[in-house]
């Protein structure tokens, strides 16, 4: 089970591998490292750099220093990466995903004390499946003017998304998951996903599982999310749906997301974009990265530590007297991240 | 002649001109109009609604779930109000498979040109060669656009306040195209086709109805930088229509972006044309933000068709026969399709009793919040509209 897959060296230091990224990255990645280390958190950084490279045989790949720490370590965190326009290769994100074989985007949306959105109480994880879907990117032009797009739903990764959705849901005591579809249109593709997703509810008696249109969970998310717990669901739905989760506690800044692959691979991420416009300036809000980090520490099995951060970074946002400009201050983020240390010692 | 024959004649000519600038404005589209080309009268695009002695006929599907009870609620209103509209009642019976029961229904809206239908309930555990009876009229009517307009009721409580935001979204291709197969065993294909001359058509759909309407500001919503070809096809599309509506601004912005902007700012959407899936996400939020299913009314516009139905087109097996329905929704549908069949004071009349009774918080139905069930609301109406009104039959 991958929570509890965790690689202790003689030191006791857990070895994770950094990607600052790009645009603010650097400085939120250090935000974070600072955090860390004033929390005295067994974690050892190994920075590495993932710009794509022309490997043998002309495909793009991904730096080798970077994929074997990665496959070492196993944990990966990752700043924010630039989309290229002209570089001739495809996106940074989809050759990790690649590489990685990353076939899950867990979101959990948990309501921020202290940063105001219409909606209160919420509490929920969306679990996309990331490989397929809607998102093969297999497009072909029929005639002129009439163009199909396809959407791949196999067995295999069907099975696989419902599986680690369960797991998840029973390792984090969560009560119920729900399959979100449209099987009433989709007949066999959302169809297959709907069968697999009930074959391996059986095997998971403990939780309590459900089946729900896709335009009726956007009806309800937004008049009361409360009533959810844990989605499960095929790309493009996943990809609507944890946006529209992200933008009820409060938009892409404060929002963590976790990245599964096979092989007990994970990599955390935040999924806000590089901001080139403040970045270097010390503006930039880390929370989002921050939150990554302590889901990291959650799934390593890093309890302990991964509350006391998170209660750190928390009651900061709560208290209002040191906010960086996008959550409504005007302190810098240096200084939201030395009063975040600050609490973190405090709580020792 | 006397002087109000003169009035009443320079008022019907006024009419075929105002027709014939109608018609060449909706000529200047290109190709849109090429699909679906049948002999029409040439005087006019848009048939004229079928009046014999007076009256319309207009087919009413009951459907499932709460359908058949809102149906007769809306049959006990008109005939309260005396409105000259017949229903001609096709019923669909979703559990056989036969598909005669729709293709009846489909005959019946041919011969009238006209309907209002509650949702028919599709079971997804059916294999495939059982369509969704909803689809198949939306696909076979050709009833290309879906419009849903959400706008925030006084007396409603929500979240967001001051939202009106009028949703097009495209009714019969894109992802529900029900083209699937599978090659190998345990890969499915889907087929999500997107085609120009229907990308064109609802585009130009949305603009037209946007001059209309007076509204300022069209956004198209896609995913054009995942699914480049297809979602990038129709923004082609919506962008060329846009250059030849100058007055109206247009812009674009990507699903998952909408999402997140509609519940954290919805006030900044005017109109919205997007393809089908999308369309259904993104008019069940809106219709959640301004106070739930119970509230909005959809309608589906073709070249010669028109059929109405809640918006968020739910079948409310849960709370069926049990008189807590909110009948808001269906009865506001009723209203379009009043102003459709251009009954105008009928129309009005009737939307703004509604309107009155839903800002009274102690009639408000469970979705809203309250206790009243769905008579209570609907005699309220009734009284609203007698206390207002010219004659109507007693209560």
């Amino acid at each position: 089970i991958q929570s509890l897959c965790s690689r202790s060296f003689s030191t006791g230091l857990q070895t994770v591998t950094l990607i600052p990224g790009d645009g603010i990255g650097p400085e939120i990645s250090s935000a974070v490292m600072k955090i860390f280390e004033a929390a005295k958190a067994p974690i050892q950084w190994e920075e590495r750099n993932v710009t794509a490279i022309k490997g043998p045989g002309g495909r793009w790949m991904i730096p080798p220093d970077a994929k074997e720490s990665m496959d070492k370590s196993k944990i990966g965190l990752k700043g924010p990466l630039k989309t290229p326009i002209a570089a001739g290769h495809p996106s940074m994100n989809l050759l990790l995903r690649k590489t990685f074989d990353l076939y899950a985007n867990v979101r959990p949306c948990v309501s921020i004390e202290g940063y105001k959105t219409p909606y209160t109480d919420v509490n929920l994880v969306t679990i996309r499946e990331n490989t397929e879907g809607e998102y093969s990117g297999i497009e072909h032009v029929i005639v002129d003017g009439v163009v199909q797009s396809i959407k791949l739903i196999t067995e295999n990764a069907s099975r696989r998304i419902a599986e680690y959705a369960f797991e998840y849901a029973r390792n984090n005591q969560r009560a119920s998951v729900t399959a979100v579809h449209k099987a009433n249109i989709m007949r066999m593709s959302d169809g297959l996903f709907l069968r697999k997703c009930r074959e391996v509810a059986e095997n998971f008696k403990d939780i309590k599982f459900t089946e729900m249109y896709l335009d009726t969970v956007c009806l309800n998310m937004v008049q009361d999310p409360t009533q959810f717990d844990v989605l499960v669901m095929p790309n493009l739905y996943g990809d609507i749906l944890s946006d529209l989760c992200a933008g009820l506690i409060g938009g892409l800044g404060v929002t963590p997301s976790g990245n599964i692959g096979a092989n007990g691979v994970a990599i955390f991420e935040s999924v806000h974009g590089t901001a080139p416009d403040i970045a270097g300036l010390d503006l930039a809000n880390p929370t989002a990265l921050l939150l990554s980090a302590v889901m990291m520490l959650r799934h390593m099995g890093l309890h302990g530590y991964g509350k006391k951060i998170e209660t750190a970074c928390f009651d900061t946002i709560r208290d209002k007297k040191v906010l960086t400009k996008d959550l409504g201050g005007n302190s810098k983020c240096s200084e939201f991240t030395a009063e975040i240390c600050r609490r973190v010692q405090d709580l020792d | 002649m006397t002087a109000r024959s003169i009035c009443s004649l320079s008022r019907a000519l006024k009419a075929v001109w105002s027709d014939r600038l109608a018609l060449s404005a909706a000529a200047r589209v290109h190709g849109a109009a090429s699909c679906n080309q049948r002999h029409k009268s040439t005087y006019t695009s848009i048939p004229p609604p079928a009046r014999y002695g007076g009256r319309h006929t207009v087919t009413l599907i009951p459907g499932d779930g709460i359908g058949p009870e809102l149906a007769n609620h809306v049959r006990e209103l008109f005939r309260f109000c005396c409105v000259p509209v017949d229903f001609e009642v096709a019923n669909v019976d979703s559990s056989l498979a036969s598909e005669d029961d729709i293709n009846n229904a489909i005959m019946a809206i041919r011969r009238n040109g006209v309907a209002l239908k509650g949702n028919i309930e599709t079971n997804h555990n059916l294999p495939p060669s059982y369509k969704s009876r909803n689809n198949l009229l939306r696909t076979t009517l050709d009833l290309y656009a879906n419009v849903m307009h959400c706008q925030s009721l006084p007396g409603v409580r929500t979240r967001h306040k001051n939202i009106d935001i009028l949703i097009i979204r495209e009714n019969t291709e894109g992802e529900y195209s029900s083209l699937e197969h599978e090659n190998v065993p345990g890969v499915v294909e889907c087929l999500k086709i997107i085609t120009r001359p229907k990308s064109l058509r609802i585009a130009d759909y949305a603009f037209r109805t946007a001059r209309e309407r007076g509204r300022r500001r069209v956004t198209a919503v896609h995913k054009a930088n995942i699914m480049k070809l297809a979602d990038g096809l129709f923004l082609e599309c919506c962008k060329e229509v846009a250059s030849g509506y100058p007055e109206i601004a247009f812009d674009s912005m990507i699903v998952d972006n909408t999402t997140m902007q509609l519940v954290s700012r919805p006030q900044q959407f005017d109109v919205m044309v997007m393809p089908n899936l999308y369309g259904n996400v993104v008019s069940n939020v809106c219709a959640g933000l301004v106070g739930g299913p119970g509230l909005v009314p959809g309608a589906n516009y073709g070249e010669d068709y028109a059929l109405f139905e809640t918006g968020t087109r739910n079948t409310g097996k849960s709370i069926a026969n049990r008189n807590i329905a909110n009948p808001t929704a269906m009865l506001l549908a009723s209203c379009l399709l009043l102003d459709h069949l251009k009954l105008h004071a009928y129309a009005s009349m009737i939307r703004r009793a509604i309107i009155s009774t839903v800002t009274e918080a102690r009639l408000h139905t469970a979705d809203l919040g309250g206790q009243g069930s769905t008579s209570e609301v609907v005699q309220s109406i009734m009284k609203a509209i007698q206390s207002t009104g010219p004659m109507t039959l007693s209560i």
